[in-house]
């Protein structure tokens, strides 16, 4: 009898979990990996909650099936990206990759995209040369020459003609340089030198102390988000603007995330990037507002805009195909034209990367907080690494 | 060019500071202390929290730092580094490394991953510039001129008590024959522990020091322990002049190789030591006859 009752608890188990794996076929599994531990923490932070608000504000069905996001940790480590990539495609059988906090990590997991035409979504890295790195690789972020070039082509215009660039030593710092220095000397300005600084490196005080030797207008900074407020604090202590050199960089370095605690060094620091907090629109307005009422008070980043979109063009891809995958569901994001909380923006159908207006902004304090402040556009910009 | 100098000499200081403690575990009771980023980095947490959020005053935060590192040090050091003095040196790199992943770990946990960010007070930024306008121009940022100020003078303090004080001579003695000062009435546990409190102290305070030139992030145990064992390892660890010499020698050339071979900079500190280890393997300033 016992043994009977045992059976059929066996058979009734398994037939509910075959069932199970029958509703899990209905479901549209979106697999975001992030860094959500180590030193890039904010920028998982950021899109997690992003693509919550998202599926918060427009449902968690699309094309009929219920969307399941999958959030994995990579720690910031290419392999371990890698392996959960791996993982997502073979046992969940995602729809769709997404995330992707660093240029290692995505590059990482191109080849694995390819192999398993799963689309890959790259929500954050920004070296250009990413979307080259498989056909499945749709970008919403931004490109470090996007904003580099920007810069470079405000700058000889407003009074700033010798420039020294100091750039974090990887492939997007390598990129930033090398795509301003060029725009630079093509707009007739003069480029005195370049200077990289190790990943690893405890002190800037050489590297400026070098710059102001230098006697250039100004210095253009890439650095990572965190470094960039140690870099603008001994900019000022060593009286670097006293000595007429203004300091000039992509928007990494003013990170809305953290420009606050800053403090007023960071004012009147002029960047160009494709996000700010305090872009004037009303959609921005409305997710800003979203965004820091569902998260404490945290102010949305580039990071979290890069999230944002990228949920939207998965959404969107996912409504045409019906919850398709592979080939299909990667058509229906080319070419997705829509306004972002950044402002208007596009997915180029041709390089399956993102073009959008790169703005000029100058930090300035806006009731009693830090912001960039947008002055200037440059409408649609194409990322300048893929016209060759 | 003096500039320079400075930068280097402010750098060095401070390297010099976060190292000494691990030169007195090191060198006076032969235990090779892995972990000892780890008080470094908790000075500096403890700086930045009371700072940030609790709003003390920085001359305030300093001797917190210490006080807080130290008494980690303290308690450490009687539960769970007193067994392990006897072990083998290899046990002893295996436990302290573990402890150093295990601070990492703990500080991702409570304080966030982020770069913390300090605000200085004001009279401690802007900079002085002397003989402007010539090519000696020396700058000095006044941060890190109150940096040399507070290392030169713990410097000499520590000079003072090991050389001068009935306490120097103890430990010294307790170093060199644990048995026979215990056996003259030396409480060795007392002044082990002792120095080991002041080691981890120190380390806080540099903690504190450097967090603002450095960088302050869960990693820093271990961004930072190579400098602490080049200067240990260049500089010898029989003396407190050794290793401060060579954490100055090791801040100027890094500052100046950074300046004058950006390209190169990041490995010139790797490089001399490389040089200097072959021509002195036993250290740059190594008492003879002395215990290494």
């Amino acid at each position: 009898m016992q043994k009977r009752f045992f059976l059929s608890a066996l058979t009734l188990g398994l037939l509910a979990s075959y069932a199970g794996t029958a509703m899990a076929q209905e479901k549209f599994k979106i697999g975001l990996i992030l860094p959500m531990t180590g030193p890039f923490a904010s920028t998982g932070k950021q899109i997690e909650a992003a693509a919550r608000l998202y599926i918060a504000q427009n449902g968690d069905t699309v094309g009929g099936k219920k969307v399941e996001l999958i959030v994995k940790d990579d720690t910031s480590a290419p392999d371990v990206t890698k392996r959960i990539a791996q993982e997502l495609v073979v046992n969940d059988k995602v729809n769709v990759l997404a995330g992707f906090g660093l240029t290692p990590l995505a590059l990482a997991t191109a080849p694995l995209a390819t192999q398993s035409k799963t689309p890959m979504v790259v929500m954050a890295a920004a070296t250009s040369s990413i979307t080259q790195a498989s056909p499945y690789v749709v970008r919403t972020s931004f490109t470090l020459p996007q904003a580099a070039v920007a810069m470079a082509d405000w700058a000889p215009n407003n009074g700033i003609k010798k420039v020294v660039t100091l750039v974090s030593d990887y492939g997007p710092g390598i990129d930033a340089e090398k795509f301003f220095k060029d725009r630079m000397l093509f707009n007739g300005a003069q480029v005195l030198d370049t200077l990289r600084v190790p990943m690893r490196n405890p002190d800037f005080a050489p590297f400026l102390q070098k710059v102001r030797d230098l006697k250039p207008d100004a210095v253009f900074v890439f650095v990572p988000s965190g470094a960039g407020a140690a870099l603008m604090k001994q900019f000022s202590e060593r009286g670097m603007d006293k000595a007429g050199i203004k300091l000039i960089g992509t928007g990494d370095i003013t990170d809305d995330d953290i420009l606050n605690s800053m403090g007023d060094v960071a004012s009147g620091v002029v960047t160009s990037h494709h996000y700010s907090a305090s872009h004037n629109s009303p959609l921005n307005k409305k997710f800003v507002a979203a965004f820091e009422k569902a998260n404490a008070g945290l102010r949305p980043n580039f990071m979290a805009v890069g999230g944002y979109d990228g949920m939207r063009v998965i959404y969107e891809a996912a409504k045409v195909t019906k919850g398709g995958n592979g080939e299909a569901l990667l058509n229906a994001m080319k070419g997705q034209v829509f306004e972002s909380p950044r402002g208007p923006m596009f997915i180029d159908a041709q390089t399956r990367d993102v073009v959008h207006n790169i703005y000029i902004r100058k930090v300035e304090k806006v009731g009693g907080q830090l912001f960039n402040q947008e002055f200037s556009t440059i409408p649609d910009v194409k990322d300048p690494g893929k016209s060759k | 060019m003096l500039t320079l100098l400075f930068d280097g000499v402010a750098y060095g200081m401070l390297l010099f500071i976060l190292a000494v403690g691990l030169c007195v575990t090191m060198g006076l009771m032969n235990f090779i202390n892995l972990a000892h980023g780890a008080f470094a980095m908790l000075g500096g947490y403890v700086t930045v929290a009371l700072m940030q959020r609790h709003g003390v005053p920085f001359l305030v935060c300093l001797p917190l730092a210490f006080l807080a590192s130290a008494a980690m040090g303290v308690v450490l050091e009687r539960t769970l580094y007193r067994p392990m003095y006897k072990k083998p040196h290899l046990d002893q790199v295996l436990f302290s490394i573990g402890l150093a992943f295990m601070a990492v770990a703990s500080a991702d946990y409570l304080m966030g991953s982020q770069q913390q960010i300090m605000q200085l007070p004001d009279w401690l930024r802007g900079r002085t510039e002397l003989f402007a306008d010539t090519p000696f121009v020396l700058g000095m940022g006044h941060y890190r001129l109150f940096i040399i100020a507070v290392c030169a003078a713990l410097t000499m303090g520590l000079q003072y008590v090991l050389s001068a004080t009935r306490f120097g001579s103890r430990l010294r003695a307790s170093v060199d024959d644990a048995r026979a000062a215990s056996g003259l009435g030396i409480n060795v546990n007392v002044v082990f522990a002792a120095t080991f409190a002041v080691g981890s102290g120190l380390a806080g305070l540099g903690g504190a020091l450097g967090a603002e030139v450095l960088g302050l992030d869960p990693t820093f145990p271990l961004k930072f322990m190579v400098y602490f064992l080049i200067v240990v390892a260049v500089g010898g660890t029989t003396s407190i002049t050794g290793p401060l010499l060579a954490a100055l020698l090791l801040g100027i050339a890094d500052v100046a190789g950074k300046y004058y071979i950006p390209k190169l900079g990041a490995f010139i500190v790797y490089a001399l030591m490389i040089a200097i280890l072959i021509w002195r393997p036993q250290g740059l300033f190594v008492r003879q006859g002395g215990k290494s």
